[in-house]
């Protein structure tokens, strides 16, 4: 039995080497209950992205539901090509042609953060840098040769990379650096919420059904030991 | 009013005549443990599995175009839906987990031992439909992994000579995994698989009911007519059936006793289930693999292919075999080893607790290498990986061929007459 025992802690370590390389990821720390955090994400979302990237599993006024928009305020403020409020959050751009342009077609990003993780997304947003080989003049040191530019560009500047891998801050922005992290983790906390709206009551749920099921176990505990009294 | 209506329906089926056989006089020894509860759970589990599956069938679309269009469907614009998705997605986890249990208890106590072979070989029986059920379901949400995972699995029917290739085109209906295949899938999943499931479980009850229930101590509480005096009998009134040709000793009905022992036991495994439902429905990327949330795509393989987790042992026998075809053949040799079980033991004593301590030890390693075979499935293929998958594989079968010849002539420890409680 010793020896057995000794045998499954010489095997531990062994199972610490199986796991591959992973690229540090900076955490989010997105909070799904900040309505004005998801509401400036979808924002972002409606001008940045939405261009390219559609949300086609997403409806527009299950989103509004959601994050706290009224219906009137919905349509006016988020939706910009007449589409009825039931529709899915979709783009009119070409897939074929999109893949010309950009190497391969954008992806949908409905469920981007459920494939990804909500931390890949926030890092990945942070990550551009400046790389003349590239056509659109950037790369990104998390998803290498990406076939995006820069979007956000604009508002972070761009930071450039020197031949040691040393990142410098970026620079030519509108935003300050902190300023940009948190547009970035807005954009981050929609897109988690996109991942999965029923989230939050999926949770709230749960609590309620461990409170009856934890209940109910103590109660069939007793059940059984008044059942099991004549047995011996 | 309600007895004049059994007694009508008694005159035309035997309703309570059966009820009493198979629950409120079927003696079931007073001792089960802990591990005796995995046997109504899995159960459960395949009621939840059958009610959930019927509730999203309704609103699944099985094709390759709209398949997964129709999971997120389900997840955002059904009421519910996502609850219902959830429950079936794991509760099929929690059916590996439970059956696995189940199967444990019985290599245990020695439950498969003469004269419970047959009972052993439909559970068995059951072990690999659920395997192909699960195998279908798994291709049904037409994610990335869905995709790759269904194409890896169906290519080693390819490695038989001569028919492989087209048994391989015979069972996608296409050369490619397709919309055609998806199609076939279903209808395998939701009617064909289920329906066998259900026949196999009753097969499996009505086994266990003429043999009788073992237990962890391994020995028979009936015993032979005439041998047991009144007084030391078990004083609870079980069915004709049983105490015509037997003396029964040390049991007690099924119902009430069994059956609200089992309540809580099933309010134990639901508290665990919701648990991980509720809070951790991907199972840290198990139960659910993250490329899933991608769809099917045959130009491009996620990172890393591996299949669910509860193949994971069979998949890793079969990986560290370098033939693809003896490769196979292991892998099919290693769940033929389970349904000969029976045979491989040649003792004649049950219980774990009155073999000898080699068999204690085989046990135990055998446990151990079935787990490490699990990780090492949803691991990638290194060198190190492989040399840790060989090791185990020889600790799995090795368990099998060490039975066979310490059984034959094992020291045991003398087994009791009666069950201690």
């Amino acid at each position: 039995m010793k020896k057995l025992l000794l045998a499954i802690c010489a095997l531990v370590p062994l199972f610490a080497f199986a796991a591959g390389p992973s690229v540090q990821l900076d955490k989010a720390n997105n909070d799904l209950t900040d309505k004005e955090s998801l509401k400036n994400g979808f924002k972002t979302y409606i001008n940045y992205c939405l261009g390219c990237h559609q949300l086609q599993y997403q409806r527009y006024n299950r989103t509004f539901k959601d994050l706290g928009i009224e219906e009137t305020d919905g349509i006016e403020n988020y939706m910009y090509t007449g589409e009825k409020s039931g529709d899915h959050i979709t783009n009119t751009m070409p897939a074929k042609e999109a893949a010309k342009w950009f190497g391969t077609a954008p992806p949908d990003l409905t469920l981007e953060a459920r494939l990804r993780s909500p931390d890949w997304i926030y890092t990945y947003l942070r990550s551009f840098y400046m790389d003349e080989k590239r056509p659109f003049g950037v790369n990104n040191t998390l998803f290498k040769d990406v076939g995006m530019p820069h979007v956000l560009q604009d508002l972070q500047g761009v930071s450039s990379i020197d031949e040691h891998g040393k990142v410098s801050p970026a620079m030519g922005g509108s935003l300050t650096t902190e300023e940009y992290d948190i547009v970035v983790r807005d954009l981050t906390n929609f897109l988690e919420y996109v991942g999965e709206p029923s989230k939050l009551e999926r949770e709230s749920m749960g609590y309620k059904v461990l409170i009856f099921l934890f209940i109910f176990f103590v109660i069939s505990y007793f059940l059984k030991k008044e059942y099991w009294k004549d047995v011996h | 009013m309600l007895t004049n209506f059994m007694a009508w329906m008694d005159k035309r089926l035997p309703v309570t005549d059966a009820w009493n056989k198979h629950l409120a006089q079927y003696p079931a020894p007073k001792n089960f443990n802990f591990w005796y509860f995995f046997g109504s759970l899995a159960m459960l589990v395949l009621v939840n599995q059958i009610l959930t599956g019927v509730w999203l069938t309704m609103s699944y679309e099985p094709s390759g175009d709209g398949a997964f269009a129709s999971v997120e469907y389900i997840m955002r614009d059904v009421d519910y839906g996502w609850l219902l998705r959830y429950m079936h997605s794991t509760g099929a986890s929690a059916f590996f987990i439970v059956v696995y249990l189940h199967m444990f208890r019985g290599m245990m106590y020695g439950s498969y031992q003469k004269p419970r072979e047959l009972l052993w070989i439909f559970g068995m029986l059951i072990f690999l439909v659920l395997m192909a059920e699960a195998f279908m379901g798994y291709l049904l949400p037409w994610g990335n992994m869905s995709y790759w995972g269904a194409q890896v699995i169906i290519s080693l029917f390819g490695a038989i000579p001569v028919i492989g290739d087209d048994l391989t085109q015979w069972i996608r209906g296409d050369y490619v995994i397709s919309g055609a295949t998806l199609n076939r899938f279903f209808a395998l999943h939701v009617i064909a698989m289920p329906l066998v499931l259900v026949i196999l479980v009753f097969l499996h009850i009505l086994a266990l009911h003429e043999v009788g229930s073992n237990n962890p101590e391994g020995i028979e509480v009936k015993k032979k007519k005439g041998t047991i005096k009144p007084e030391d009998q078990s004083k609870f009134t079980f069915h004709k059936q049983y105490t015509d040709k037997y003396d029964i000793v040390d049991a007690i009905p099924f119902h009430p006793y069994y059956s609200v022992k089992d309540i809580m036991g099933v309010a134990f495994f639901l508290f665990i289930f919701c648990w991980v439902m509720f809070f951790a429905p991907e199972g840290g990327g198990y139960f659910i693999e993250a490329p899933n949330f991608e769809p099917a795509n045959g130009l491009k393989t996620p990172e890393h292919i591996v299949p669910v987790w509860y193949f994971g042992p069979f998949y890793t026998i079969l990986r560290v075999v370098p033939d693809k075809l003896f490769g196979a053949v292991a892998m099919f040799g290693a769940i033929i080893m389970l349904f000969a079980l029976p045979w491989f033991d040649r003792g004649t004593v049950k219980a774990i607790k009155y073999r000898c301590t080699l068999h204690t030890i085989n046990l135990i390693q055998f446990v151990i290498c079935f787990i490490v075979l699990g990780i090492l499935g949803t691991k990638s293929a290194t060198p190190l990986n492989n040399m840790i998958g060989t090791a185990a594989s020889f600790g799995y079968f090795g368990f099998f061929i060490l039975l066979w010849f310490y059984s034959k002539n094992e020291k045991c420890k003398p087994v009791p007459e009666r069950v201690s409680h």
